[in-house]
């Protein structure tokens, strides 16, 4: 009798659909994802004889990270050392000087707008432009600001700034490190400010009301409301925004690329992406230094990505399961 | 705000009301100063390179203005001449993969999603766990590896490794198995069975149009993103005829090209001038997707 019962079931059991849905995901990702990873990985622990591309590779274990990540007594490794330190500390730089003035902003601005008693007109109007830099290609943004700063010293901004009389001579914007660098954090924050404003909205008209209004009733102030109240409440997304910054500034590509493409001083925003790019396209072509540089990306961003993972899951699924068991066990450990 | 009845208390129900709304009257003038200006920053600089792109070399390097000149279709043709960025062959192929990759992408990531959310079956959790653990992997860090295998395959220099890989995007199966999750009902797949309706029709004239508001906001998400992507059309595509519109931009910064700043403007309005039609046609739903997005906890 049961087993005819379990038959039927199994007749009826869609799980084979379920795999058929998946399927074409998972071969896709394991033949252009997965599988290149662990050719990366493979090729990190080789070094090719030259830079032709169907050059002999030879084994030579860790060597390639131990010339990225420490100094040493041979000139060239030594000089491939600090070319990659130094695109890993300009990453880092960059982004900080384009999150922190970021994130204040889109923190400001998301209470502002979220605030109802302010009566702001035209609230839809800003929203929609101040995400607008978001959409528009990033190296056409590159491209755009270089030639308004241009290489030139009479760029159309430090011609405006001449006229008015603010300057006395033109800025270096391109050839000064600072300015350089200052740009460039600048291009990424006027980018991604509008984005991390929306999202921060979204938490905060997320919050309970009735906490908002018992803080207005016991007299609390609006630095006591946002210190107290908003940023609490809204930590997760706060950690997430800040997380997914983190590894999306780790990519930053584009706009320090083509932002270079003016100057030959490129030392001053060379990315860690540029430094894996320039070394399996360039004619600095060396593939095994190349694929170590992304290991080391790949464990960075993977430590990183660990936090966003555990905020994703999926809590009240997971409680669920997690009672269940429990129940389960209950039932068998209590039983007769 | 909050000091309210405290004032009211002390000095009076009218002076304290007064003194209050005037308070926020001029806190709200200030934020509205303040965004106006933010907005400013935001536009300047993208019109300044609209009005520069219709202006003659002379008149740019004379100074800055906000009114357009006459001179766009000189520079268009000028920009043609140079041949160095052709806009018709980068606007080709950057339609070509980014129609390509949004169709798979959104396509394959609804299935996947429906899989995910309708059937039940062993596998289930673990395939749902590896989606979520390669979400936030980036293309940077397999690069050279998919490299040597597309050269290995005879994929390099195509269109095939820009567009195939978009099946696989774990970032849209998130998206769209979460708003599965919170709005399909599993009921109606029942309900499709018991009418002797096929899996797969129940996906196509039943699942799909149910999620359709988050298929248009993930295909506008994947279009704008892979019509702007540099990097990996970077890697792969060499031949200058098959190069995209992103592509073509790091041509302007060329130095036979630098000797008129029209041409250099006209190019780079040519790139942003439709991306900023489309997204003001679409704003609504752009702006309503990113908070979307958002709200994950």
């Amino acid at each position: 009798m049961t087993s005819a019962a379990n038959r039927r079931i199994k007749k009826l059991s869609y799980a084979k659909y379920g795999y058929i849905f998946i399927l074409p995901f998972f071969i896709v990702y394991f033949l252009f994802s997965l599988y290149p990873l662990i050719y990366t990985f493979m090729i990190s622990t080789t070094r090719a004889e030259s830079t032709k591309a169907n050059a002999e590779m030879t084994y030579v274990g860790l060597q390639n990270f131990q010339d990225l990540l420490f100094a040493s007594t041979n000139r060239t490794a030594n000089a491939l050392h600090e070319s990659f330190v130094l695109s890993f500390g300009n990453t880092l730089l960059l982004w900080v000087c384009n999150f922190i003035p970021q994130i204040a902003l889109s923190l400001l601005l998301a209470v502002w707008f979220t605030d109802n008693r302010f009566h702001i007109p035209g609230k839809g109007f800003f929203k929609v432009v101040m995400y607008l830099p978001n959409i528009i290609t990033a190296s056409s943004l590159a491209v755009m600001f270089l030639s308004l700063f241009g290489e030139t010293k009479y760029n159309p901004i430090n011609m405006l700034l001449l006229d008015w009389g603010w300057i006395q001579e033109p800025i270096l914007f391109i050839t000064n490190a600072t300015w350089h660098r200052g740009l460039v954090s600048f291009i990424q924050a006027w980018m991604w400010f509008g984005n991390t404003m929306i999202l921060l909205m979204a938490a905060i008209m997320g919050i309970n009301p009735s906490l908002f209004e018992a803080a207005q009733i016991d007299g609390a102030n609006g630095t006591q409301v946002f210190m107290k109240i908003t940023v609490p409440s809204i930590r997760p997304i706060l950690v997430y925004t800040f997380i997914t910054s983190m590894i999306g500034g780790l990519q930053m590509f584009d706009i320090p690329l083509l932002f270079n493409k003016g100057t030959t001083k490129d030392i001053y925003t060379k990315t860690l992406a540029m430094f894996i790019f320039e070394r399996y396209s360039g004619q600095l072509k060396n593939y095994g230094i190349s694929a170590a540089a992304s290991i080391i990306l790949f464990i960075v961003t993977a430590i990183l990505g660990a936090f966003v993972f555990y905020m994703n899951r999926d809590k009240e699924e997971i409680a669920e399961k997690k009672r269940r068991r429990r129940e389960a066990k209950r039932l068998k450990g209590g039983g007769f | 705000m909050a000091n309210a009845s405290y004032y009211k208390r002390t000095y009076g129900e009218k002076k304290v009301n007064d003194h209050y709304m005037l308070g926020l009257k001029l806190k709200s003038a200030g934020i509205f100063v303040v965004c106006v200006i933010l907005a400013l920053i935001c536009i300047l600089p993208l019109w300044i390179v609209i009005v520069n792109a219709t202006r003659s070399n002379a008149e740019i390097v004379n100074g800055l203005s906000l009114i357009p000149s006459t001179n766009f279709g000189e520079n268009i043709s000028n920009l043609i001449a140079k041949e160095v960025y052709k806009p018709g062959i980068g606007f080709k192929n950057s339609a070509i993969i980014t129609v390509g990759a949004t169709v798979l992408s959104v396509f394959f990531s609804s299935l996947t999603a429906y899989g995910l959310v309708v059937y039940d079956f062993k596998l289930k959790d673990a395939a749902w766990t590896f989606i979520l653990a390669v979400l936030m992997v980036p293309v940077q860090v397999s690069g050279v590896g998919f490299i040597k295998f597309m050269i290995s395959l005879g994929l390099y220099n195509t269109f095939v490794p820009l567009i195939v890989p978009a099946i696989a995007a774990p970032g849209v199966v998130f998206f769209m198995r979460q708003y599965m999750k919170s709005s399909f009902p599993l009921e109606i797949v029942e309900a499709a069975r018991i009418d002797g309706c096929s899996e797969f029709r129940t996906f196509f004239t039943i699942g799909l149009p149910m999620i359709k508001p988050a298929v248009a906001v993930q295909a506008i998400f994947a279009f704008i993103a892979n019509w702007n992507n540099f990097y990996t059309p970077s890697m792969i595509i060499v031949s200058e005829d098959k190069k995209t519109l992103p592509m073509m931009m790091s041509a302007l910064t060329a130095d036979r090209v630098k000797t008129d700043y029209g041409i250099v403007y006209v190019g780079i309005a040519l790139s942003i001038v439709p991306l900023i039609v489309v997204y003001l046609i679409l704003s609504k739903y752009i702006i309503a997707g990113v908070a979307l997005g958002g709200v994950k906890e």
